[in-house]
């Protein structure tokens, strides 16, 4: 549970927009922050050595973490009263007068010819008792990833909640000139928008990216095929470019979701032959046995298939009772049963991780939003508010869900917190980006 | 190629025409004063032959503007794919000029505005090229001649974020990858 510590002083966070991570090629900036956020201090670490101190500041990327979920105030360095490295040098009366509620120390030592270990310990201020403290060896390499390690073993420790700092992003970015092909890209970054790698680029369109459960590959729909652009849909694994197609049937192949084993795809495909009548119905691919099922068999168009995190079930968008709604289906393929009624339309559903949420694009005849529908209570809240938001993506621990929206006539990326108190907006540094999948918890 | 047609239009009717209405196209072109040799005062009758324009100056009724099958871009309605009655004469065109052809191939792509979601739109796009095949195949056409694709709201002509961009790119496409 939240450790309620509501400091009377604090400032309300209604609108607080900085921008992060300056060499990004995704900016994050926070426009709105949760009231009452703990002001925490991380205090730059200290190198012990021997030799040159590593460039990456540990200290900045843990700061910048805690600030980007929002349930957090990181103090401006200038502000920082001291520089312990470790609890022996910690004076908390000095701390508590600066307003902190908690406290992050540390330190590095180098170990071995590329290696460090980094010493971590977090404070509670006014109770002045440490509340965690690891000790964590490090290749030189992956000292980004310790520090969201970091990032997250606090999270968890002052929210209850696991942190999900260490995960990644896929997203499409889009560039056109004049007089030139446009140029799609599919990107994985870190989820602060460092690190990031094209995994593909094209001339033609790219869609639809899904995570499979162990983060190691991602499914796509890309127009490359024929002369005129034809969609297949292609599996990759992101560590070495392989590639695999899946589905090239004559007509439309969209929308690929990986079961929550990773055994199984499911996708869209309106025309198994080229001579057939095309009916847009979910199919289910078994990627082991490479067997083709079909799930769904309507003249409606039933796109956008993702499971329930028991595999189960599978829920998707159907128009067959005349606008787009979101449907459940066993995977045994019984008869599907209705889900939305909030609105005019709503589509291209997602799963919170623990399985009680579904996020989606919704409308009441004027803009799409990003709304979430609670399955046990029914209850439903629109959750955003631009003009034409889509693709909605939860992070591993449900706590964020990240999309794609219009700002300034620009196509931009954009986060809210699943109970809508904090949003982020993330654009790309040149064209437009969309279609978001935020990765699993990827275990190394 | 032109100057060939219009000396045969200037030579016979600036004796024959006057007072007869002409088409705009032949008074723009007539502006410049004709020079007309007149005829020796011999009371022979001149001997003037129309020259057929050669039938490389004629378009092929694909490529000609006053031709129904010129046009290939047939509009929607917002979150609709019936085909709207002031484009049923274009596509009977098309449909009899696939009957007359039957070696003629066509594929029509099938768009959609942004709004709403891209794999949806797909559908829906899928669902107006579909339509304008149906009526072509009514009309005459086979249904061999003809292919759909969809690319939903992914090739937008206009890029703005109002109606009147989004009324633009609610469209069916016709393109004859054989004649």
């Amino acid at each position: 549970m939240m450790i309620k510590r509501m400091n009377l002083g604090m400032v309300l966070l209604c609108l607080m927009v900085f921008t992060l991570n300056v060499d990004a090629a995704l900016q994050i900036e926070i426009t709105e922050g949760v009231e009452g956020a703990f002001p925490i201090a991380v205090v730059p670490f200290g190198w012990e050595g021997p030799g040159l101190k590593p460039k990456l500041i540990v200290s900045s990327v843990i700061s910048s973490d805690l600030g980007r979920s929002g349930r957090f105030k990181p103090f401006a360095e200038k502000n920082l009263v001291a520089r312990p490295t470790d609890n022996t040098q910690v004076k908390f009366p000095n701390w508590r007068i600066s307003g902190a509620d908690y406290l992050v120390v540390g330190k590095m030592r180098a170990a071995g010819p590329k290696g460090y270990v980094v010493q971590f310990q977090l404070f509670d201020v006014y109770k002045a008792t440490q509340l965690a403290g690891y000790s964590i060896p490090a290749n030189d390499g992956d000292l980004r990833y310790v520090a969201h390690q970091i990032s997250d073993i606090i999270y968890e420790t002052l929210t209850g909640e696991p942190g999900a700092f260490n995960t990644r992003i896929a997203y499409v970015t889009l560039v056109r000139k004049a007089n030139k092909k446009p140029k799609y890209s599919l990107y994985v970054a870190d989820a602060d928008g460092y690190n990031s790698q094209v995994v593909l680029q094209s001339s033609r369109e790219l869609l639809s990216p899904s995570w499979s459960p162990d983060g190691r590959y991602l499914a796509y729909v890309s127009f490359e095929k024929g002369k005129r652009g034809r969609a297949a849909v292609f599996i990759q694994e992101v560590a070495t470019g392989k590639r695999q197609m899946i589905a090239d049937y004559p007509g439309h192949n969209g929308a690929p979701s990986w079961s929550p084993d990773g055994s199984k795809l499911a996708l869209v495909i309106s025309r198994l032959k080229a001579r057939d009548r095309s009916n847009y119905d979910i199919y289910v691919y078994d990627l082991k046995n490479k067997k083709l099922r079909r799930l769904t068999k309507h003249w409606g168009i039933d796109t956008y298939p993702v499971w329930m995190p028991d595999g189960q079930s599978i829920v998707f968008t159907s128009d067959r009772s005349g606008r787009p709604q979101i449907y459940r289906i066993s995977t045994r393929g019984d008869r599907p049963k209705r889900l939305t009624f909030a609105g005019r339309e709503n589509d291209r559903p997602v799963i919170s991780p623990d399985g009680r949420n579904i996020a989606m694009v919704h409308s009441n005849g004027g803009g799409y939003r990003i709304g979430i529908l609670e399955l046990e209570t029914r209850q439903f809240q629109v959750l955003t508010d631009g003009t034409l938001d889509e693709s909605p993506s939860f992070a591993p621990n449900g706590s964020m869900i990240i999309y794609a929206t219009t700002y300034n006539n620009r196509q931009v990326l954009a986060a809210v917190s699943t109970d809508g108190r904090v949003k982020q907006r993330i654009p790309f540094e040149e064209g437009s980006v969309r279609e978001p999948a935020w990765s699993p918890f990827v275990k190394k | 190629m032109k100057l060939i047609r219009l000396a045969a239009i200037l030579v016979l009717p600036a004796f024959l025409a006057i007072g007869c209405g002409s088409t705009p196209e032949e008074e723009a072109e007539a502006q410049p004063e004709p020079v007309v040799e007149q005829p020796a005062d011999t009371g022979a009758e001149p001997d003037v032959t129309p020259v057929e324009p050669p039938a490389a100056t004629q378009l092929h009724p694909l490529d000609d503007p006053d031709s129904m099958v010129f046009t290939k871009t047939i509009y929607f309605d917002f979150d609709k794919y019936d085909i709207k009655g002031e484009f049923r004469d274009v596509l009977n065109a098309h449909a009899e000029y696939l009957a007359s052809n039957p070696s003629a191939q066509m594929t029509i792509e099938g768009h959609c505005d942004e709004r709403g979601t891209r794999e949806y739109n797909i559908g829906l796009g899928e669902r107006r090229a579909n339509a304008i095949q149906q009526i072509l195949t009514l009309q005459g056409a086979s249904a061999r001649q003809i292919t759909t694709i969809s690319y939903g709201e992914e090739r937008p002509v206009e890029l703005g974020h109002d109606e009147s961009a989004w009324g633009k790119n609610r469209r069916g496409e016709i393109v004859y990858t054989s004649r």
